[in-house]
């Protein structure tokens, strides 16, 4: 058994000799403990298909049981105002007009009109031709602290050149994106070639690079519906924390399955793993399908039990949602004033 | 095996007794409460007829949120729909008519002839109502003359979802005539079942869920009426109430509650026909308290 162990991390600890497939790239940036895993696409390979597989049964029913806690009172008056401040409040629309964008910038900015203790939403998430837009409206409105973040990457299938695809990401931080949702190529991951994919997000990390500014934060987004296992997840977790993403997300809110409990779990106990083992800190994103506050509170809840509550913050959790808000705010209203809200004191975005 | 093909339709053996569960009625569903509760139900005379769920506030609720949600359909489907679909009530509620009659004789201590007079009476106020539906918008609206070039023409349009406190006493016949008035015209409704005989209610529900009503249209709730009514009337997404049920203390405190949002409030010595005698005609003031003018200006001749 020991035997089989070291033999299987061998290639961890020792350079390939030759490598055919080796990066043209300088030395990886991943973190020293890890920086052979990245040497090869053979010991990326190797690296990824020897992380432990996923429990599938046992992970849906820890997931199941952390979406059993009652989170009242006081507690729920918490956990709503942080739900509302890690929202990345998004449209993502062929129909996406400037208006529509000024308008959801000013909802973000001052998500209540009644009720201005109200917390102002993390981010708005456009297209990049968007981004200009955003900025502007948020300046107007008063929300210099929110952040604009713009998908790019040939958004949402991820089917264009590399350069294409690095165009795109320049255009949205030279427009101001301070944040940048890529996707990953689906096609390539699941036809094995991590390489490929790797190189892809360190390429885009480096177009997120703005002189004389802040760099854009990278959002690596898997489209976990179409990876189609739990185990798949966790390899896309552990490559794109390799390759520099600053936050991992679950999917782009276009396909039939977007985050759920379980598949968001996975990658919250990769973070986790990925610390231990490098001592850096990467954010997460579930991204579509969460609309009610008692969903996003099961977020909230898995998070401070896998990761603990040093993330319980807009830096390293974000809800990528645009109905949620609304439930939120008819929750907040309920607390506040004792009376149910409804669907006409909220606005229709 | 052998024991029970011994005897085939031989002497009357013991059945094991199959006792109905009563349940809440909402979105076309028949959940138990959320809480989880129940009370217990007795005739007039103190013995026990069944359990009843003991709605809760998060049950009126989700009750509101399934009548919203269904608001749109039926206000928007035609008259003769609405129409064919309370005619159709009365005809299922006509098919059960030796249950309900036992139902409502147990619940208001009443003889069964007696009960039966009422549970016909029931069904005949359906069929009046389904034929008011496609009637009333014109004795209530119509073309108002004005002072210039346009027609002006004013329709009777549904508030939306009301909140109906049933009449304590009338089980059946009183829960009829408060419950048909306000979907006639396209509302939707959140009913709160009598408290102390809630079981002809419970029972409506699954005429209502076999007779091509939209499910959230109607939503029966059984419990403590102060309990759920206190949160629909000062429900932000409810538009009116109903308080035939409400005592005067009760109805006086609800209606404060619903003055917050404008709801409309229809109370219980305006309700037309004299509180304790559902027989008598009811007359449209039901279906006219729950209705809002609608006015068109349109230029003629364009």
């Amino acid at each position: 058994m020991t035997v089989c162990y070291a033999r299987r991390y061998a290639h961890l600890v020792t350079m390939p000799a030759s490598s055919p497939t080796a990066p043209p790239a300088p030395p990886p940036a991943a973190p020293s403990a890890l920086a052979d895993a990245t040497a090869s696409d053979a010991a990326l390979r190797r690296f990824l298909h020897g992380l432990p597989g996923v429990d599938a049964v046992g992970l849906e029913a820890r997931a199941a049981q952390l979406g059993t806690r009652s989170i009242k009172t006081t507690a729920k008056a918490y956990a709503i105002d942080l739900a509302i401040s890690m929202i990345d409040l998004t449209t993502l629309e062929g129909a996406d007009t400037p208006g529509k964008v000024r308008a959801l910038c000013a909802k973000g900015v001052n998500p209540d009109p009644t009720d201005r203790t109200v917390p102002k939403v993390a981010a708005i998430c456009v297209y990049p031709d968007m981004v200009a837009t955003a900025k502007e409206a948020l300046a107007a409105a008063g929300g210099q602290d929110v952040k604009v973040a713009s998908v790019a990457t040939a958004f949402p299938s991820g089917r264009a050149e590399l350069d294409v695809k690095l165009a795109d990401t320049r255009d949205a931080v030279a427009a101001g994106a301070d944040e940048i949702d890529m996707v990953i190529d689906r096609g390539a991951f699941l036809s094995g070639r991590y390489m490929k994919v790797f190189e892809e997000i360190r390429a885009v990390k480096q177009a997120c690079a703005r002189p004389g500014g802040e760099d854009a934060h990278l959002k690596v987004i898997f489209e976990n519906g179409e990876l189609s296992t739990y185990d798949n997840i966790r390899r896309a977790s552990w490559l794109a924390m390799l390759a520099g993403a600053d936050v991992i997300k679950t999917s782009t809110g276009k396909v039939a399955v977007n985050a759920t409990p379980a598949n968001t779990l996975v990658m919250l106990e990769a973070v986790r793993d990925f610390r231990a083992a490098t001592g850096t800190r990467i954010g997460v994103k579930p991204a579509g399908g969460i609309r009610t506050t008692k969903d996003a509170i099961k977020y909230l809840v898995m998070v401070n039990e896998v990761l603990g509550d040093d993330w319980l913050h807009p830096d390293w959790f974000r809800f990528g949602a645009s109905s949620l808000l609304n439930d939120l705010l008819m929750q907040r209203q309920k607390l506040t004033t004792g009376r149910y809200s409804g669907p006409d004191y909220v606005t229709v975005d | 095996m052998s024991e029970q093909s011994g005897n085939p339709g031989g002497a009357a053996r013991t059945r094991l007794g199959v006792l109905k569960t009563y349940k809440l009625f909402v979105g076309g569903k028949f959940p138990r409460s959320e809480s989880g509760r129940v009370y217990e139900v007795t005739d007039t005379r103190g013995n026990w007829l069944a359990n009843a769920p003991l709605a809760s506030r998060k049950d009126a609720r989700d009750a509101v949120v399934a009548a919203r949600k269904a608001f749109g359909g039926w206000s928007g489907a035609t008259a003769y729909n609405r129409g064919q679909i309370l005619y159709r009530i009365a005809e299922m509620l006509e098919g059960r008519r030796e249950q309900f009659t036992a139902e409502v004789a147990a619940a208001e201590g009443l003889s069964k002839a007696k009960a039966a007079a009422r549970v016909d009476a029931a069904v005949d106020r359906w069929v009046w109502y389904a034929g008011w539906s496609d009637k009333i918008a014109q004795v209530a609206g119509g073309a108002n003359p004005v002072a210039g070039p346009y027609f002006n023409l004013s329709t009777p349009e549904p508030t939306g979802v009301v909140a109906v406190l049933a009449p304590q006493e009338s089980s059946l016949l009183g829960l009829v005539s408060v419950l048909a008035p306000v979907i006639v015209s396209g509302n939707t409704a959140v009913v709160v079942a009598s408290e102390r005989a809630p079981l002809p209610a419970l029972s409506l529900a699954e005429v209502l869920a076999t007779s091509d009503l939209p499910g959230g249209v109607v939503n029966v709730l059984s419990g403590r009426t102060a309990e759920i009514a206190a949160p629909l009337a000062a429900h932000q997404d409810v538009n009116a109430i109903d308080l035939a049920g409400a005592d005067a203390d009760l109805a006086k405190e609800l209606e404060t509650a619903a003055a917050d949002n404008l709801k409309r409030v229809l109370r219980p010595a305006d309700g037309g026909s004299a509180a304790s005698d559902w027989s008598t005609d009811p007359g449209v003031k039901r279906m006219l308290a729950f209705v809002e003018t609608k006015t068109v200006w349109h230029p003629v001749g364009v």
